[in-house]
């Protein structure tokens, strides 16, 4: 007997013929050109990905599916996000690195607020793969929501003085530029600062993800001019809750695809391995376990899918859906790689075993962007109970 | 066709006008505790809504339905959501049995039961588990001998719901003992209240008492009521039993009103925590939108899981994957309703309270139990989604009448 197919399963089952080309484009260039001995390799570089392999990744189209047509993107409207959503998914099979996330959601940020010159100059180059950038959000701990933005842009002569530190930041070091969250006057406010801005300091962070990397981003009283809002000062709350949910329900995608690949090669795995004469497979204390994890895995897929779907329609539950999808998979998806761990046995907890890479990035999306926990209570707040 | 959103606006305009609306302090609906009087109001709402075309939406038109897609029947039953519904009717008698007898039975079996049940007239229940067994549901040994005329039906059956004020039951019975386990039954269609039949009600462990047991003495079925073909019941109950697990885990069409056990909304849990005194509690309010999120992903894993089984990008036994989520996550509801509830569930002022929260507690396990056991989810979905081998049966091909059974006095 032959385990069933992709028993893992997708995010969705009905894409459209251009999303499923899209997404057939992706898994294939990910196979071809950043296989897990690829990645391996690339655990021992700093960057954790090329400049190069970045841009041809670009040239795929991945940071132009939140970006409008006349700012060069593919001018999807709010459905980008279902593509980018199945490039997270097979970026979560594959355990890929580069900084997907990040930079769409500079871009998106930039082709809905940004100003002529951010959308003519910073944006083209961040489409077509030219530079990165990234986010600096969270001011360290459980601080990702907009409530827990302390950072102080000051109003001086100039323009503005930010003042703060901003971690963990993905792919900071690589960013050309920064969409830095900070308060002015009390209210939200953008920036879009040159990482080479006097200043501005990198501090690269070790973490557990192998090519996924993070740091922390000082800002020593960093003076920018006007031109660098994004949007309008204090006027940045719904840019940064939309950066929020597109960042919840991707980051989800991308951890549903990747227990879905653990638990297909564990399941290959229960078929394969013999103990006392007879597959894993045919253990009843085992399959019980096999269905469990199943039957979460198709809600880790069900709840990403849902939040994909809510920011695709500008539903009003999109805040919420996002972060019970986010309170799901940040609970389950470390959960059931452990199990599947626990499946492979002592190979499960080795160096030279492929699913700590998966187990690395999982737990690193737990806690990035928000822990399960820190969602059910700001879900209990959007419920107002 | 009717566009999906005049028929949405038609059935609210409708719902406003012909059904009672619950007070908003309403207790959820709650099957475990329904007697003669709820079958009575149950009959007449569930008339009221044939009467006005809302009932049977999902059903063919030729059988007393309406022939629409399940789409309408989860507009009218979100529609529905503010008003006192008939949901006596849905499980098992519209959404378990009517179905099965639409797959198997034969036309004059349709044509009498399905529009008789769609309008309100006949609640059915199933004689499925018997006191020997549940899991193997395969080995009952309730028998039907065929005297010539009739079969006669002799044994014992039970969990089977509100069978005291019910109509008809379907009743899977051993009428070959010769042929292997599953080669030898057959599925009748039982009259309830008639001589041979004794019902007996059993109390639960919370107190309720919801189920039933009943005893068969000579009672004589038709041949005309044999469901499917004889000694070929196991394909029937097959059918039966993906209907079954439809219902339960939510993705039944032909439910109307909100199915089974009302838990969509976390109102009781949340009124629970504020008469406690604890909404403020950061760690209550967690607890609270953590039952939140396992509601929102069962609702999500539902529509994912129907949709997958009709794309045929899922085997259709994926059904019992909802009913496995539902199970374990009804677990996990009771334990916070207890969390919050604190010591008001173990001990109540007896006019302020009815003591819901720790009863129900008592009665947890219930939700993996009923409509199967989730161990037996966990086969169907190792075995029959993820393809892993069958568990050994010591019953394969022997005859039935030489199968081992339970230890002497350990029979029920």
């Amino acid at each position: 007997m032959q385990p069933i197919r992709r028993a893992g399963g997708a995010l969705d089952f009905d894409l459209t013929e251009e999303q499923q080309l899209f997404a057939d484009t992706s898994r294939r260039f990910l196979a071809d050109e950043c296989d897990l001995s690829t990645i391996r390799k690339l655990a021992e570089t700093d960057a954790g990905f090329t400049a190069d392999w970045w841009r041809r990744a670009a040239g795929l189209g991945w940071i132009s599916l939140l970006v409008d047509e006349d700012a060069g993107g593919l001018g999807l409207g709010d459905e980008g996000i279902l593509y980018l959503g199945l490039v997270a998914e097979e970026m979560g099979r594959m355990v890929s690195p580069g900084p997907l996330l990040p930079c769409s959601l500079v871009a998106a940020t930039l082709s809905r607020s940004g100003s002529d010159e951010q959308r003519s100059e910073a944006l083209p180059a961040l489409v077509s793969g030219e530079a990165t950038a990234s986010w600096c959000f969270a001011e360290g701990g459980n601080s990702w929501s907009a409530d827990s933005v302390a950072m102080q842009a000051e109003r001086v002569p100039v323009g503005y003085r930010l003042h703060g530190d901003k971690w963990p930041v993905e792919a900071a070091a690589e960013a050309r530029h920064l969409l830095v969250t900070a308060r002015c006057d009390g209210q939200l406010t953008q920036f879009l600062v040159p990482a080479d801005t006097a200043g501005v300091a990198i501090e690269p962070l070790e973490g557990l993800d192998l090519v996924r990397r993070f740091a922390r981003v000082r800002f020593d009283g960093v003076e920018v001019d006007e031109s660098t809002v994004v949007g309008a000062p204090g006027g940045a709350a719904d840019d940064v809750e939309r950066q929020l949910q597109i960042g919840l329900a991707v980051s989800c995608a991308e951890s549903a695809g990747a227990v879905a690949r653990v638990f297909e090669f564990t399941l290959e795995w229960a078929f394969e391995r013999y103990s006392f004469g007879r597959p894993l497979a045919s253990y009843q204390a085992l399959k019980h376990r096999f269905a469990d994890m199943k039957t979460y895995l198709e809600g880790c897929h069900a709840t990403a899918s849902a939040a994909l779907h809510a920011i695709a329609a500008s539903s009003a539950d999109s805040a919420c859906l996002a972060r019970v999808a986010k309170a799901f998979i940040g609970d389950f998806a470390p959960e059931i790689v452990q199990e599947c761990v626990q499946m492979h046995g002592g190979i499960g907890v080795t160096w030279d075993h492929d699913i700590h890479l998966y187990l690395r990035r999982v737990t690193t999306n737990r806690a990035i962007l928000g822990a399960p926990r820190e969602h059910r209570l700001a879900i209990a707040d959007l419920l107002k109970l | 066709m009717e566009t999906l959103e005049d028929f949405r606006q038609r059935s609210r305009a409708w719902l406003a006008g012909n059904m009672r609306r619950l007070p908003p302090d309403a207790e959820p609906w709650n099957a475990m505790r329904v007697d003669e009087g709820d079958a009575e109001r149950a009959k007449a709402l569930q008339r009221k809504l044939f009467q006005a075309g809302f009932a049977g939406l999902c059903f063919p038109k030729e059988y007393g339905g309406r022939g629409l897609p399940r789409v309408y029947q989860k507009a009218f039953t979100e529609e529905s959501r503010p008003y006192e519904m008939p949901l006596l009717f849905n499980t098992p008698t519209l959404t378990i049995i009517a179905p099965t007898i639409l797959d198997m039975g034969t036309e004059a079996q349709k044509r009498r039961h399905l529009p008789a049940m769609i309008r309100g007239d006949e609640l059915w229940v199933q004689f499925m588990s018997e006191p020997s067994g549940g899991s193997d549901l395969a080995g009952v040994i309730t028998s039907a001998r065929f005297d010539g005329d009739n079969y006669l039906l002799n044994g014992s059956k039970i969990w089977s719901s509100y069978a005291y004020f019910s109509d008809y039951a379907i009743c899977l019975a051993r009428t070959d003992w010769d042929a292997v386990k599953h080669q030898g039954l057959t599925m009748f269609i039982v009259k309830i209240h008639q001589p041979g039949v004794t019902v007996n009600r059993i109390r639960q462990s919370d107190g309720n008492v919801e189920f039933c047991q009943e005893f068969f003495d000579d009672v004589p079925l038709a041949p005309e009521d044999v469901i499917g073909k004889v000694n070929d019941g196991w394909t029937v109950g097959q059918r039966l039993l993906f209907h079954e697990r439809s219902a339960t885990g939510g993705s039944s069409p032909y439910a109307s009103g909100t199915a089974g056990r009302r838990i969509e909304t976390i109102d009781d849990l949340v009124n629970l925590a504020r008469a406690a005194g604890r909404l403020d509690d950061p760690r209550i309010r967690e607890l609270l939108a953590e039952v939140y999120v396992l509601q929102t992903v069962q609702g999500q894993a539902t529509d994912r899981i129907v949709a997958g089984i009709a794309a045929e990008a899922l085997p259709a036994t994926s059904g019992a994957m909802l009913r496995l989520f539902t199970g374990l996550n009804g677990l996990r509801r009771s334990d916070i309703a207890l969390e919050i509830a604190s010591s008001d569930a173990v001990a109540w002022d007896a006019g302020e309270s009815d003591g819901a929260t720790g009863k129900s507690y008592i009665f947890r396990q219930a939700w993996c139990l009923g409509g199967g056991s989730t161990e037996m989810q966990r086969n169907i979905i190792s075995e029959r989604v993820l393809g892993m081998p069958r568990e050994p049966a010591a019953d394969r091909g022997m005859p039935f009448k030489d199968v081992r059974r339970n230890a002497p006095g350990k029979e029920a």
